[in-house]
């Protein structure tokens, strides 16, 4: 079970999980707030009976479909790719981490795609309320489908509700709604759903913005924005209160990857956020116990980083050494004694295997470790850990630091998210206040930043996961599993076979993609009653 | 209500819901088999735009089906997930890729500015149409010829040689599963096509193409039947759990569950009759035979795979390796969450019944393409 892996087979199969999930995430949180936009369009048209709003929704909802047909196409590969390339993995944590997938199918999935069809073909086959209640249910759909799959990806963060089985040698259920409403599912949900929200009012609004910069449609675009921009701020107040909650939630579940973020070497009290910095050059690799803290500018909030992790401003904050190498004082557990536990965890579960083939003695004793809840939370918890072990102590502290995310992505992603987060806030409050003034159409400096922000609200987006994902490494199952032992035993030729062949096939998509929204956008809503 | 129930009965369970989806999946593959007759029923743009749309209001049923099997299958059978998919790997991306090329088709093809013309996204259908269904008739066909595998115990599991699933389409017996499933497919979209598309010259050549993929399909059908019947089978037995090969597992697994026999003839019977009786008389109902009579069929050849202590997904390599509904499922506390997650499904059932009826309630006709209102593939 411990043998060592093929690390180019680990990385071809992280660079194809990568890929393919942030291909599938350029389109998906169009799909999730894109969605409402519709559906709020289209009450104001059933509430009003004013055609022109019934223009509006549809041109939208052109949109919608084009980006939705894509979205679907790169989902499908995600779903089985837990499989076909992360097998193991599949097999170690199936059992928690199958039936929130097959929720998904059964109630979310099968939910968008019916109402999805009304929505497109039953204009004048089914009654305006009807059709209504569809694009309700579409966008509810959509956000469904987001609940069950960040069910799973949270709880591969922050593992819970389940127990250790030695004779299927996996973890299995034994509290759903453990796994349903921990804390960081719940966070997950609001901040990734409220994402979804403000990148489609970004979109929206944006869209708008470069009708009015050409003369064309003007109050067709204004009444889209004022839909979109009073969505993306109400959302934007969400977003960047759960992703302040997912920092919280963050520094007691996953505190390297919160030192990370904030590139932070030593643990401090009292300690400041870095609101904007640059990194200064990267640390000698691999990072040893005399590694230290290099900015090369920073601008500081005093007390913020402590406030923001424990809701104390003197409150400790651990750093990355702190985490590897021990702290007494604060009763921190040092990398080096959990590898020893986790190795302690293995072993036992080899003996075990072996004592029950050989139908030894032993057998029971070392059965009945795995129901003792002492044994668990002293040995199993640091079960993955176990996979840095070295009889040498030398070599295992090597092996420790090598246990620490890539600090600078994650510490990039996550400055680069949080302040277009404010960026995009204060563009919707612009935008409205604007509006309400009647003073939007001669503003150029906002309109044209509402249409340059649309790339930048797929890069904040983007750069969240790389947070969530890259911020977690080595690890897949926190504590539990590391990455390069989840990988299916194939060989890394055919892994990167089909990471080239996706590669190619989502960037010719979503080229096309590109070409077919912009087009639609040219051509502009339909004129009523002429064809196009 | 589930928690009661033994281990046992809640993986029969789950195995008639698994095999129950993979039902549907294969009688929604009409989309696929439409997909590959667009351009041999439609001659025009305007009758291809017709047959596509037919189909374009339906594929996404058949690939929401495809995803929830998926899920389901992850969420019942752990290690059939796992074992089948990380192992088949060519086989199973092959698949994806075929139905990842599938979903943006129907949306971008007529399109303005869509880079790569048209005719392009129309040969991705006929990629998806193709490869979807031979492939996944031939991977079905592994659950009762074997597969290369081994299994460890830690159930970490290998496939035993480099072709990764690639090995199963040199197995005569199933491609005929997969051929049998490719021309059922395309008989199922002719009757589709005849139920709701409302224009002469596609209903003429449908119907003689009917007769042909007809008189291949049944030849496909019976010789796959006849040779599953007569082969040896994977049997388990269901004291030591030890697997072994039983002549005639598959006739007798037949013989033994008499109502799964009864339901395998009366499908074979319901598709038979579809199809005759549309040859014969201009009746544009068959397809409410031969659908049904699919689902009823395939369910059926699913539960001889997996009941009467028969190994569903066996290893040819490493004959204890093979996985059983007992050795290969979820807890005993999943399941039971997943039971009560199924209560949903009949609901799942009713709104897209009621929602399929209500889009299909016109025919689709030369009218409807031109319409204004709806959005047109
Ligand atoms: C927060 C939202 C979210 C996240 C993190 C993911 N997805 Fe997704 N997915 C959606 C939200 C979504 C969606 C908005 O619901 C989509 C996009 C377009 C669509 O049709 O549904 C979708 C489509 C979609 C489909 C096609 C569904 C269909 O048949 O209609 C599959 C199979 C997946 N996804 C699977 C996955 C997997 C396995 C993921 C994790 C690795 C994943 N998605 C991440
Ligand atoms: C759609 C949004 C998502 C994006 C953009 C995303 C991004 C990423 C990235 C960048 C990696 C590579 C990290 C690295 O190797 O350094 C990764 C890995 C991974 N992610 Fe995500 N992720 C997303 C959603 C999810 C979800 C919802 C799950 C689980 C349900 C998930 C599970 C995984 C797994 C299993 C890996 C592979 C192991 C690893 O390399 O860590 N991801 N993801
Ligand atoms: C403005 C304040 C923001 C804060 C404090 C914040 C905080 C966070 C944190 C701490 C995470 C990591 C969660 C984890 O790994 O468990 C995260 C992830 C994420 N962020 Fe943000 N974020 C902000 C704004 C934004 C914006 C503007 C967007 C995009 C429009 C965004 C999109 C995401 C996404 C998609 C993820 C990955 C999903 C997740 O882990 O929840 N965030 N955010």
């Amino acid at each position: 079970m411990f043998e060592s892996v093929d690390l180019s087979l680990v990385n071809w199969s992280r660079a194809q999980f990568a890929l393919t999930a942030m291909y599938h995430w350029i389109f998906v949180p169009l799909t999730l707030g894109l969605g409402f936009i519709i559906a709020f369009m289209e009450t104001i048209y059933v509430k009003t009976g004013n055609p022109e709003w019934k223009r509006i929704t549809k041109f939208w909802m052109k949109l919608f479909g084009i980006n939705f047909a894509i979205g679907v196409a790169t989902g499908i590969i995600l779903e089985f790719e837990f499989g076909t390339n992360w097998s193991n993995y599949s097999w170690f944590v199936g059992d928690i981490f199958g039936a929130p997938l097959a929720i998904e199918g059964i109630m979310a999935f099968f939910m968008e795609s019916t109402f999805v069809a009304v929505m497109f073909f039953g204009w004048g086959k089914v009654s305006k309320k009807f059709h209504l209640m569809s694009t309700w249910l579409t966008a509810i759909g959509a956000n469904l489908s987001a609940v069950w799959i960040l069910v799973a990806n949270a709880w591969m963060q922050d593992p819970r509700g389940m127990k250790f089985n030695p004779d299927t040698a996996r973890n299995e259920m034994v509290n759903f709604w453990e796994v349903f409403l921990s804390p960081s599912a719940v966070t997950k949900f609001l901040h990734t759903s409220t994402s979804g929200f403000v990148l489609a009012s970004v979109f929206v609004v944006g869209v708008s913005a470069w009708f009015i910069l050409k003369r064309r449609e003007i109050l067709f675009a204004k009444r889209s924005m004022v839909v979109a921009a009073t969505f993306g701020a109400v959302a934007s107040v969400m977003l960047i209160a759960s992703g302040d909650s997912s920092a919280r939630e963050m520094a007691h579940t996953q505190p390297m990857k919160f030192a990370a973020m904030e590139a932070l070497y030593e643990g401090k009290t009292n300690a400041p956020l870095v609101a904007i910095g640059l990194i200064g050059d990267p640390q000698d690799d691999p990072m040893d116990s005399t590694a230290h803290e290099d900015f090369r500018l920073k601008i500081e909030i005093p007390n913020m980083l402590s406030y923001m992790a424990f809701l104390k401003v003197d409150a400790f904050v651990p750093g990355i050494k702190d985490l590897i190498l021990g702290n007494k004082e604060r009763g921190i557990m040092s990398y080096k004694e959990k590898i020893v536990r986790g190795y302690e965890a293995q072993q036992t579960l080899v003996a075990y295997k072996k004592a029950k083939k050989e139908k030894s003695a032993d057998e029971a004793v070392l059965r009945a470790k795995f129901d003792d809840p002492q044994w668990i939370d002293n040995y199993f918890k640091y079960f993955g850990y176990g996979s840095y072990y070295d009889p040498d102590p030398l070599q295992l502290e090597k092996n420790a630091f090598t246990m620490i995310p890539p600090i600078s992505l994650t510490f990039y992603a996550f400055h680069i998210m949080v302040i277009l987060g404010g960026h995009f806030f204060m563009l919707f409050l612009a935008i409205l206040w604007l509006l309400f003034k009647n003073k939007l159409e001669n503003n150029r400096i906002v309109l044209w930043t509402a249409v340059w922000t649309i790339p930048l609200v797929y890069i904040a987006s983007e750069a969240g996961w790389i947070v969530a994902e890259v911020g977690r490494q080595p690890w897949v199952i926190q504590d539990l599993m590391t990455t390069s032992k989840a990988v299916s035993q194939i060989d890394t030729s055919s892994v990167m076979l089909t990471f080239f062949l996706f590669a190619f096939t989502f960037t010719a998509l979503l080229i096309a993609e590109i070409k077919i929204l912009t087009k639609q956008i040219k051509i502009g809503p339909k004129k009523e009653g002429r064809k196009q | 209500m589930f928690e009661n129930l033994s281990h046992l009965a809640l993986q029969q369970y789950w195995w008639f819901l698994v095999s129950l989806l993979g039902a549907f999946l294969v009688f929604l593959m009409f989309v696929q088999g439409g997909q590959t007759l667009i351009s041999t029923l439609g001659k025009t743009k305007d009758e291809k735009t017709i047959l596509i749309n037919a189909l374009g209001r339906k594929w996404e049923f058949t690939f929401t089906t495809l995803v929830t099997f998926g899920g389901a299958f992850f969420a019942s059978f752990p290690l059939f997930y796992s074992t089948s998919f990380g192992g088949a790997y060519w086989v199973w991306m092959i698949i994806l890729f075929a139905f990842v090329v599938q979903a943006i088709a129907y949306e971008f093809r007529n399109r303005p500015s869509n880079v790569y013309g048209a005719k392009t996204y129309e040969s991705f259908l006929f990629i998806n149409g193709f490869i979807g269904t031979i492939f996944i008739g031939t991977a079905v066909a592994t659950f009762f010829t074997g597969a290369n595998f081994s299994v460890n115990e830690y159930n970490q599991s290998k496939w035993d040689n480099a072709y990764h699933g690639l090995e199963a389409a040199l197995n005569l017996h199933n491609l005929s599963l997969g051929l049998t499933v490719f021309f059922l497919a395309r008989v199922m979209a002719i009757l589709y096509f005849m139920n709701s598309v409302d224009h002469k010259e596609i209903l003429q050549r449908a119907k003689k193409h009917l007769l042909y993929n007809g008189v291949v399909f049944v030849f496909m059908f019976l010789t796959f039947t006849i040779w599953l019947l007569l082969r040896d089978g994977f049997a388990v037995n269901p004291e030591t759990k030890e697997v072994s090969l039983q002549a005639f597992k598959y006739f007798h697994n037949l013989m033994e569950m008499p109502i799964v026999a009864l339901g395998f003839l009366t499908g074979v019977a319901l598709v038979l009759f579809g199809i005759i009786s549309s040859l014969l008389k201009t009746s544009s109902k068959g397809i409410w035979f031969t659908g049904p009579g699919t689902i009823l069929t395939v369910l059926m050849l699913f539960l001889l795979a997996g009941y009467n202590n028969t190994s569903f997904y066996p290893s040819a390599s490493s004959l204890q390796s093979s996985l059983t509904i007992e050795n290969a499922s979820s807890s005993h506390f999943t399941l039971t969450v997943m039971s009560y997650v199924s209560l949903m499904i009949p609901f799942v059932l009713a709104y897209i019944w009621y929602v399929w009826k209500a889009i299909n309630n016109r025919k689709i006709d030369q009218e409807e393409i031109e319409s204004d209102d709806i959005h047109i593939y």
